[in-house]
C-alpha cells in the first residue's frame, strides 16, 4: 500500500508539476480552424506592377522602373461591426513583389463572424525592434534590417529613373523611435463584410498603388530626391506618403 | 518504523522529482556546468539571456563562432580577428580595426567584456541589443563583408556546426537568430571583474593597494568618474570629450539618432583592462594612458556639443598623474584575459 502510494504520488508529481505548454509547431489542424486570406497586389495606378521591365510615371513626371519591392505588414486585426476584434498572432509578413508565395496568406483560428474592416501596421512594432535575434519574416537575412542602426527597413523600393542624377532610384524606410519614424498605422474599410463561418474561407484583396509613394501630401521629384535611407530627411515624408496606398479592392 | 523510511523516502523522491523535473529558467544552470554570475555589488545587467537560455553547448558553439573565419566573404577574418582575448577582445596595437583584403575601418576595435550591462553597442550606440551586433561588422564591407545567408549555406554544409548546433539547440536546423543567440551567450559570459581594484573592493586577497595606487583611486573618483563610473568604469553615455575631428570627421551618435545634439558623441568607454586595449579613443589616435592624460590636462578641444564636464581642461600634476596611472594598472584583469574558457 505504501509502496503505491508513493508511486501514485511521484506519478502526479511528475504529471502535475511539470505540465508543459502545447508545442505550437504540433497542434494539429483543426476542423474548425476557421481562415481568412489577404491577396496583396501591387500596381501602378491602374496597371499592375511588373518588375525591371515596365515603365511608370510618377506624379512629378519622372519616369522609372522597379527592381526590387519589399515591404513589412505587421499587427494585423480584423474588425466585426459591433467593434469585436480579431488580432493575428506572430503577426508579421514581408510583402515581395519578387516573391509570389509572400503576397498572399491566410490568417489562422479567425473567431465566426462577419468583419468590415482591418488594420494593420506598415512595418514592424517598435518593440521586435529592441528584441534582438528573429526569425520567420523577421529573419535578419532578408535584406530588410540595417545592421549599423538596429531596426528593420519597413520598406524598400529600388529601381531605376532617367530623371535621377544617376540614373538609379534607391528609397529604403526605417526607424522606430524619436526623429526617424516611419512605422503608420493603416485602416481599411471592406466594400462588403467578410463573412467567416464553417467552409468559407473569404479572401481579401488588397490593392497597394505605388505611385502613391511619390506624391500626396508630398510630391516628390526625382532630380532632388533619388535616394532615401537611414538618416534622411525624407523618411517620414516617405512613409506619410504611402501610408494611403493601400484599398481593399474585393472580397471574394 | 519502516513506513516512516519509506514516508522519508517518498518525500525525498517528490523533493528530487520537483527540483530536477521542474527547473526555472536554465539561464542558470548549475547542472550544466554553466551559469552567468552578477558580481558582488554591480547593478543587474540588462540583458540575462531571456529567450536564450545560456547552456554549455550554446556557449561553445558561440565561441566556435567567434573565432572562425568563414563569417567573412573570403574565409580570412573572424570576429577574433579584431578581437583577440590576449587584448581583452579589442586588437593589439591597431588604431583602426582591419578587415578582409586588408581594408582599413574608421574606429578603434574596442575591447569585449561585461557587454551584457550595455544598452547600446558601437561607439556610437547605433546596434540596441547584444544579439543582433554581430550582424554590423559580419557585414559591413571594410570589416568581415560577408552576408547572412552565404555563412548559413557554408556552416549548413558543415556536419560539425550540424551537430554542435543540435547539442544547443536541440536540432540541426542552423538558422541566423540560433548563430546570433550562441554568439550571445559567448559575448554575455564574458566578464571581467576580478582586477586588484575589484579584489580591493571585495576584501579579497590580491587586493592590497599601494599608497600611489590609493591616491590614484581618490584622483579617479574626484576628476574621472563621474563619467567612467564604477564598477563598470563607464556610465554608457555618449559624450563629446572633445577630440578635433580627423579626416574621417567622424559624427558619432549624431548620426544615429539624427540629433544635432548628439554630433561627435561617442561611447565613454570603460577604463578597465586598458593594458591590453591600446591605442585609446574611439579612433585609436593616442598611443598611450600617458598620452591620454596629456590630452585630458591641456588639449580638450571646444565646439557645440562638448560635454559640459569637459568645458576646461582636467587638473592634474605630474605627482597626480603618476599616482592616477598607477591606480589605472589596477584595473588591469589577468584572470579574464587568460581565462581559457574563453580561447578557442
Amino acid at each position: 500500500m505504501w509502496k503505491f502510494t508513493v508511486a501514485a504520488l511521484l506519478l502526479a508529481v511528475t504529471t502535475i508539476g511539470c505540465r508543459k505548454k502545447p508545442d505550437p509547431a504540433v497542434t494539429p489542424v483543426e476542423e474548425d480552424n476557421r481562415q481568412i486570406s489577404l491577396t496583396f497586389q501591387n500596381v501602378a495606378g491602374t496597371e499592375p506592377l511588373v518588375l525591371d521591365s515596365a515603365w511608370y510615371m510618377n506624379a512629378n513626371g519622372d519616369s522609372f522602373k522597379v527592381r526590387t519591392y519589399k515591404y513589412y505588414i505587421s499587427n494585423i486585426v480584423l474588425i466585426q461591426a459591433d467593434g469585436t476584434e480579431f488580432k493575428e498572432k506572430e503577426s508579421y509578413h514581408l510583402i515581395d513583389e519578387g516573391n509570389n508565395q509572400s503576397k498572399s496568406f491566410n490568417l489562422q483560428s479567425v473567431p465566426d463572424g462577419n468583419y468590415v474592416k482591418m488594420k494593420f501596421l506598415i512595418g514592424v512594432d517598435s518593440a521586435r525592434n529592441v528584441s534582438g535575434a528573429q526569425t520567420g519574416a523577421l529573419d535578419m537575412m532578408h535584406g530588410m534590417f540595417w545592421d549599423w542602426n538596429t531596426g528593420y527597413i519597413m520598406a524598400k523600393l529600388e529601381g531605376s529613373s532617367p530623371q535621377a542624377p544617376n540614373g538609379s532610384i534607391v528609397f529604403h524606410t526605417g526607424g522606430f523611435s524619436g526623429t526617424f519614424n516611419v512605422l503608420r498605422q493603416v485602416t481599411l474599410e471592406f466594400p462588403q463584410p467578410a463573412e467567416v463561418k464553417v467552409g468559407k474561407t473569404p479572401n481579401v484583396h488588397i490593392k497597394a498603388d505605388i505611385l502613391e509613394w511619390f506624391q500626396n501630401p508630398n510630391l516628390i521629384d526625382f532630380k532632388e530626391t533619388s535616394e532615401v535611407m537611414g538618416g534622411s530627411k525624407y523618411l517620414n515624408a516617405l512613409a506619410d506618403n504611402y501610408a494611403d496606398m493601400f484599398t481593399v479592392d474585393h472580397i471574394d | 518504523m519502516k513506513k516512516l523510511v519509506i514516508l522519508s523516502l517518498a518525500c525525498f523522491l517528490v523533493l528530487v522529482t520537483l527540483v530536477t523535473s521542474c527547473r526555472p529558467d536554465p539561464s542558470v544552470d548549475p547542472i550544466d556546468g554553466i551559469s552567468f554570475e552578477v558580481p558582488e555589488g554591480w547593478p543587474e545587467p540588462v540583458y540575462k539571456f531571456e529567450g536564450n537560455p545560456l547552456t554549455t553547448a550554446g556557449f561553445e558553439l558561440g565561441k566556435k563562432l567567434f573565432f572562425d573565419p568563414r563569417l567573412s566573404r573570403n574565409n580570412t577574418v573572424s570576429c577574433g580577428s579584431c578581437h583577440q582575448p590576449f587584448a581583452a577582445f579589442a586588437q593589439l596595437d591597431h588604431d583602426v580595426s582591419h578587415g578582409v583584403d586588408d581594408k582599413l575601418g574608421t574606429r578603434n576595435s574596442p575591447g569585449l567584456f561585461n557587454l551584457n550591462w550595455h544598452t547600446g553597442f558601437f561607439w556610437d550606440g547605433g546596434v540596441n541589443h547584444i544579439e543582433v551586433q554581430p550582424i554590423n561588422p559580419i557585414q559591413n564591407p571594410v570589416e568581415m563583408d560577408e552576408k547572412l545567408e552565404n555563412i548559413i549555406t557554408k556552416l549548413s554544409a558543415d556536419q560539425q556546426y550540424k551537430t554542435a548546433f543540435a547539442a544547443a539547440f536541440g536540432d540541426e536546423a542552423i538558422t541566423t537568430q540560433r548563430m546570433l543567440k550562441a554568439l550571445a551567450q559567448y559575448l554575455g559570459m564574458l566578464v571581467s571583474s576580478n582586477s586588484k581594484y575589484d579584489k580591493y573592493t571585495r576584501n579579497e586577497p590580491g587586493g592590497a593597494m599601494t599608497a600611489a595606487e590609493l591616491s590614484g583611486l581618490s584622483i579617479y573618483r574626484s576628476k574621472c568618474a563621474s563619467c567612467h563610473t564604477e564598477p563598470l568604469f563607464t556610465d554608457l553615455s555618449y559624450r563629446n570629450n572633445g577630440l578635433i575631428p580627423n579626416s574621417v570627421n567622424d559624427s558619432g551618435r549624431g548620426v544615429i539618432t539624427g540629433n544635432p545634439d548628439d554630433l561627435y558623441k561617442f561611447k565613454v568607454p570603460s577604463l578597465r583592462n586598458l593594458k591590453y586595449t591600446g591605442p585609446y579613443m574611439h579612433d585609436g589616435r593616442l598611443k598611450s594612458l600617458q598620452a591620454v592624460l596629456n590630452y585630458y590636462t591641456t588639449s580638450i578641444h571646444h565646439s557645440p556639443t562638448l560635454d559640459p564636464l569637459l568645458q576646461t581642461n582636467i587638473e592634474l600634476s605630474p605627482q597626480e598623474q603618476s599616482d592616477l596611472l598607477a591606480f589605472l594598472n589596477t584595473l588591469n584583469d589577468e584572470d579574464f584575459v587568460k581565462n581559457p574558457r574563453f580561447r578557442p
